[in-house]
């Protein structure tokens, strides 16, 4: 019984949230991966973009709420959703035409490309905060839990609770649906393989016919997608906080790399290893032990790290993974 | 960079008139009195101060980006840990905390690094990594036993007044150095990890070092008070108040045709500025020097081609070691100087992008690879900072005047603040574009 409510105790602090988390994770590590394939330069704008994609999804909840529209148990956010990927793709569009572009053209260093979209995240930013201000916003509606804590101890007698959150389990399922039509899309369709190539080499890309800008602007109106629902979720999880999303921007980073900068597989997979690692970090297992040990009084928390410095540990496994690997667990592109 | 580098030449009187230009924005600021500027010399010569340490810290990101390429976007957490030295240094000891838990907590620090260390031995000696594990993770055991009593203890200690380790009461100027050490400690751990692979590795590692860092200064209540903030630290000049009481300054005012509580507060600013301008020429006759020298011209090679500098025998990733641990210990110093002139240790107000890239905007303006260029990109964007959060709204209500009054011109007119970002984010681009080079290019 004790090994079983450790087990429940487990699932509801650790695993359900790093699994909610890292699908968040993996979905903003991808685009940043995308970006990397095709244009290759680290989008510091990422985690400002995510933030106005959610800007706009919430006006747009907001208004369809005010409208009493609803969607049941589902969050109204997922309606909303389309109009969000779609003016995140239109400004991304437009910066690319007005920014990237030029410097394509000039075949200019990595760096630049870097440094400009810092120029481009401090914009974003400024629109995030002139459209929905700084503060702390709450959007999700609908049911609340799959799984209640009370219902889960009535139903299997356990002392431990379980609660599933309904944000949770849709993080999932989007996830999952998103992951599966980009990879049927890179594998199966002729503009996702002209992209794979672009992205392997592009001078034979080019030589085959393959118009690079076309390939460029698909990729943006799929980052941007990808950005908006990792966005959203992660908002609908937690809360909508913008400097929050510019936070969120150094585990993106480090679930891309980790994975291998360029590999769609390795952003998944990163995303899951850096949340896990995360939340198994800075979670207090001392309920854990106490029922596995039932005889052990530890004398604190067993907290390895105070959840204050969860960013450490996604510094730590970037490091690691420099010093070790620089091109990542599985095999991304190196400049 | 090498690839966006204009080949027209630039007229020799081009940065002094600007630096003319901008002293005439300083002087307006100090005497008119209308809808743009304050008219007090007082808020003039804040402005100059501040705008100065931005200059010492554009200073050493230049040398990092202009000099050898390096993107450093932890530009935040070098000034923070810089500004961690004033309150470990000139703050007067406190009572107890030494003895609550002081040795146990040096030695707890001195296991951890050894632990690191160690690591690195045992993994380059055996190439076994469960024995560097297994080393970690003893060594992570020993740390936190030591650790957490020491700050416990340190913590109890007064807790409402200092809570803290406490300085060591020397006197402020020397943690200007000891800043910059910290610093450069700092950006040799990073630089020793993230140099040397693709570029924008570095950036990357820095943004989390940064983060880090500023996290550190927030949480570690025993370091420098956390949140509840280090105020009153020691000044290197005078005090406005006792200023007010000396007889001989009050006469000295009133010749001069200044009321006492001005004067004071523009005597001590001056002060300050000399301080500053002092430590400001010494960087920047140093930073020259070294450029004029062989190790100069070979950090420009480099720079400019890494092939053909490591094929002529140059070690490219000690060289960046170098120059990067040299900037960032330019940006602790900065640092120092603000937590100085502010009085007041408040690490939530490190926010990145006021700290780190508010500072980017200056070097590539003034122009990268110019020593002079960021001194001026760095006090005008800053003195543009500070006026545009007095000129934006003025700005807003004249565009949203034809507007009908509602929801929508309200919203506009309460986030004239936020305009700030999107000004500093298109200079920023439109620079990079169009004068790729900046207000003052490279010779």
């Amino acid at each position: 019984m004790d090994i079983l409510n450790a087990l429940v105790a487990f699932l509801n602090f650790v695993f359900i949230p790093a699994a909610a988390y890292g699908a968040q994770l993996a979905l903003g590590a991808l685009g940043v991966t995308l970006i990397y394939a095709i244009l290759r330069f680290s989008n510091f704008a990422h985690g400002d973009t995510m933030a106005f994609g959610t800007a706009i999804t919430i006006l747009v909840t907001w208004g369809l709420q005010s409208l009493g529209v609803s969607l049941g148990p589902l969050p109204t956010a997922l309606l909303a959703l389309p109009v969000g990927i779609a003016a995140t793709a239109l400004l991304v569009l437009g910066i690319d035409r007005s920014v990237y572009r030029f410097y394509r053209a000039q075949k200019a260093a990595p760096i630049i490309f870097v440094m400009a979209s810092v120029g481009v995240m401090f914009v974003m930013n400024g629109l995030t905060r002139l459209l929905i201000g700084v503060d702390e916003q709450r959007f999700d509606d609908g049911a609340r839990f799959l799984i209640g804590v009370r219902d889960f101890r009535e139903w299997t007698g356990l002392s431990e609770g379980l609660a599933l959150r309904s944000t949770q389990a849709l993080t999932l399922v989007v996830t999952v649906v998103t992951c599966a039509a980009l990879f049927w899309f890179l594998n199966r369709t002729k503009s996702g393989k002209a992209m794979r190539a672009y992205s392997d080499n592009e001078d034979l890309a080019l030589l085959s016919g393959i118009d690079p800008e076309r390939v460029v602007r698909l990729t943006w109106i799929i980052a941007a997608a990808l950005m908006t629902i990792a966005g959203v979720l992660y908002g609908l999880d937690k809360s909508f906080r913008p400097f929050n999303y510019f936070q969120i921007l150094l585990p993106i980073f480090a679930a891309a790399i980790v994975g291998g900068l360029g590999n769609p597989i390795g952003a998944i997979a990163g995303g899951f290893l850096v949340a896990f690692s995360e939340v198994a970090v800075t979670y207090p297992w001392v309920k854990v032990a106490g029922y596995l040990f039932p005889g052990w009084q530890p004398g604190g928390l067993l907290q390895l790290l105070g959840t204050e410095y969860k960013f450490a540990v996604s510094f730590v496994i970037l490091i690691v993974v420099l010093l070790f690997r620089p091109t990542g667990l599985f095999r991304g592109k190196s400049v | 960079m090498s690839t966006n580098r204009q080949a027209a030449a630039v007229s020799p009187w081009r940065a002094p008139v600007l630096f003319l230009i901008l002293a005439v924005l300083f002087v307006l600021e100090g005497t008119v009195r209308n809808g743009m500027f304050s008219g007090s010399w007082n808020t003039s010569l804040a402005i100059l101060n501040m705008g100065l340490i931005s200059a010492v810290a554009a200073l050493g990101v230049n040398m990092q980006w202009g000099y050898a390429g390096l993107f450093n976007t932890g530009v935040v957490g070098f000034l923070a840990i810089g500004g961690l030295a004033p309150v470990l240094v000139s703050l007067p000891p406190v009572e107890g905390a030494w003895a609550a838990g002081g040795p146990r907590l040096i030695l707890s620090l001195l296991v951890g690094l050894g632990t690191l260390a160690l690591a690195r031995i045992v993994y380059a000696r055996t190439r076994r990594a469960w024995t560097v594990a297994l080393v970690l993770i003893l060594g992570f055991i020993a740390y936190r036993w030591l650790f957490d009593p020491a700050v416990t203890a340190i913590e109890a200690n007064d807790s409402a007044r200092t809570g803290n380790i406490g300085g060591l009461g020397l006197p402020v100027l020397l943690s200007w150095a000891v800043g910059g050490a910290f610093a450069a400690a700092a950006a040799w751990a990073v630089g020793k990890v993230a140099l040397g692979l693709r570029s924008d590795y570095l950036a990357i590692a820095t943004l989390g070092i940064g983060e880090i860092i500023v996290a550190v200064l927030r949480n570690e209540d025993w370091l420098a008070r956390g949140v509840k903030n280090v105020t009153s630290i020691p000044r290197p000049v005078p005090y406005e108040i006792d200023l007010q009481q000396n007889p001989a300054f009050v006469d000295f005012a009133a010749r001069w045709g200044f009321g006492t509580a001005e004067a004071s507060g523009i005597w001590v600013k001056l002060c300050y500025l000399s301080l500053f301008l002092v430590v400001l020429l010494g960087i920047i006759l140093l930073a020259e020097l070294a450029l004029k020298s062989p190790w100069g011209r070979m950090m420009r090679a480099i720079r400019d081609n890494e092939t053909a500098a490591e094929a002529m025998g140059k070690d490219v990733t000690a060289r960046h070691l170098q120059v990067f641990v040299l900037g960032s210990a330019v940006i602790g110093i900065a640092g120092a100087m603000m937590i100085t002139l502010d009085g007041l240790m408040a690490p939530n107000s490190y926010n990145p992008l006021r700290y780190t890239f508010l500072i980017w905007v200056m070097v590539i303006v003034g122009g990268s690879g110019n020593n002079w260029g960021a001194v001026l990109g760095a006090v005008l964007i800053w003195f543009l900072w500070i006026k545009v959060e007095v000129w934006g709204p003025g700005l807003i209500g004249l565009l949203v005047g034809p507007l009908p009054d509602g929801d929508i011109k309200a919203h506009l007119l309460d986030s004239a603040a936020h305009m700030r970002f999107i000004a500093m984010g298109l200079v920023l681009l439109l620079v990079l574009r169009f004068a790729p080079r900046g207000l003052v290019p490279e010779r």
